[in-house]
């Protein structure tokens, strides 16, 4: 059966470690963010040069594994003079991962938004920047929450691979008592609760944003 | 220290081994989430109370933690209950119930579409309940349901990276053997990068094809 003293003697271990994802977290989604409205503004712009720029910033980090994103960081770093120490790396690593997730979600937002609202934004006197600044890009924040709520929910978990570069957030936290205590069933509850609690109060925190802009 | 990529020709059997290895765990754990994802959807809408809860919280469990501490726990939970598995299994095992998890959703989806007269009409011709919905709804539902089910298979390639830290000797452990060796990460790790790309090209090729043939029996 699973071994109850055990988990109540190393949950403060967890706890620690859930802090560090949740702090993971944190910055990764402010950094993703901001890579995603370059990106999306980028793919959305009227110069041609920008728009391959963007599209090819989403093609190449959305085709290939997060992970050896990270790896490239971090281990081939140092040879091109990029050093930075594992959290540093994570943090970047994946937020440049989920900015190109994120540019796509931003930008099709953007394009749901009806041609005729621009138009008739234009055709009132309103420049084409306040056009979108005033008329569109509001209504298309509205529509972007519950997507981007599902970005984040996926970068959320996203953060277990920075246990591969040792960074100690709760993954790595669960794999070296796994190590040292055999007991990986206690480990995955201890661990999996902790994360199933970020994501749940995140969750909330969506669907609260999501209700509040759809009553105004 | 620079680069020097003059060290990777020499290490490309061991990458293209990789590469190999990575499309064999990719396709073996996207049929297993395929069929998974189905009896688990079915189970969802359709088993009694007693047997639907267990599978629920399954997919709770599934769908609420990340990947990777899943592949430790069915890596070294198996190994502690007396179960063995290679880690190649294993890993397979992992990806898959993972991803079954996400297609089931999908499928429950697209089950729930389907139009009620399609099995109205094949129990009124006489099939019981199971036939009518093996033979008329679930083909409805997966065929709707194969673009998006495409873009998790997409999204399990590139998790199959994972697989690498249980030991699984595909394209990014093969990677990170030459860098063993060579003391050359960028190298290697950007070596790896470009063949992930490359089989995710190919990937989303199949896929639309896929997708047209569906579209065109419609």
């Amino acid at each position: 059966m699973l071994d109850f003293d055990l988990m109540l003697r190393i949950y403060p271990f967890f706890l620690q470690a859930a802090w560090v994802t949740i702090q993971l977290s944190i910055l990764t989604t402010i950094l993703g963010l901001i890579c995603g409205s370059l990106g999306a503004a980028a793919r959305l712009s009227r110069h041609g040069y920008l728009r391959m720029i963007g599209a090819t910033y989403v093609s190449l980090f959305r085709g290939t594994p997060a992970l050896i994103q990270l790896f490239l960081l971090y281990f081939g770093g140092p040879q091109v003079g990029i050093q930075l120490d594992a959290f540093e790396a994570g943090v970047i690593g994946l937020g440049v991962n989920i900015g190109a997730y994120m540019t796509e979600t931003m930008r099709g937002s953007i394009i749901a938004i009806d041609k005729g609202q621009a138009e008739a934004a234009r055709t009132l006197g309103l420049s084409s920047y306040q056009a979108f600044r005033n008329v569109v890009l509001p209504q298309a924040l509205r529509l972007m929450i519950r997507p981007l709520g599902v970005n984040i929910n996926a970068l959320i978990k996203g953060t277990a691979l920075v246990a591969a570069i040792s960074v100690v957030e709760l993954t790595y936290t669960a794999q070296r008592y796994i190590g040292s205590t055999y007991k990986p069933f206690e480990m995955f509850l201890l661990s999996g609760l902790l994360y199933m609690v970020i994501i749940y109060v995140v969750g909330k925190g969506i669907t609260y944003l999501d209700r509040k802009v759809r009553l105004t | 220290m620079g680069l020097d990529f003059s060290v990777v020709p020499g290490w490309m059997d061991t990458i293209l081994l990789g590469v190999v290895w990575t499309i064999a765990i990719t396709v073996s754990a996207a049929a297993l989430s395929f069929v998974g994802g189905i009896l688990l959807a079915v189970i969802a809408l359709y088993a009694p109370w007693i047997v639907r809860q267990p599978f629920r919280l399954f997919a709770w469990l599934f769908m609420g933690t990340p990947l990777l501490l899943q592949l430790f726990l069915i890596y070294f939970g198996l190994i502690q209950i007396g179960i063995d598995l290679p880690a190649f299994v294993a890993g397979v095992v992992g990806l898959g119930l993972h991803f079954a998890v996400y297609n089931s959703e999908l499928i429950q989806t697209a089950i729930i579409a389907v139009d009620t007269g399609q099995m109205e009409a094949a129990r009124t011709l006489g099939l019981s309940r199971t036939q009518a919905l093996r033979k008329v709804v679930v083909p409805q539902a997966v065929r709707d349901v194969i673009p998006p089910i495409g873009n998790n298979m997409i999204a399990l390639l590139k998790d199959s990276a994972l697989v690498s830290v249980i030991g699984v000797t595909e394209l990014t452990l093969s990677a990170q053997l030459a860098i063993g060796r060579t003391y050359r990460p960028f190298e290697f790790y950007l070596v790896a990068a470009v063949c992930y790309y490359v089989i995710n090209l190919g990937m989303e090729a199949v896929l639309r094809r896929i997708e047209r043939r569906i579209a065109l029996s419609r």
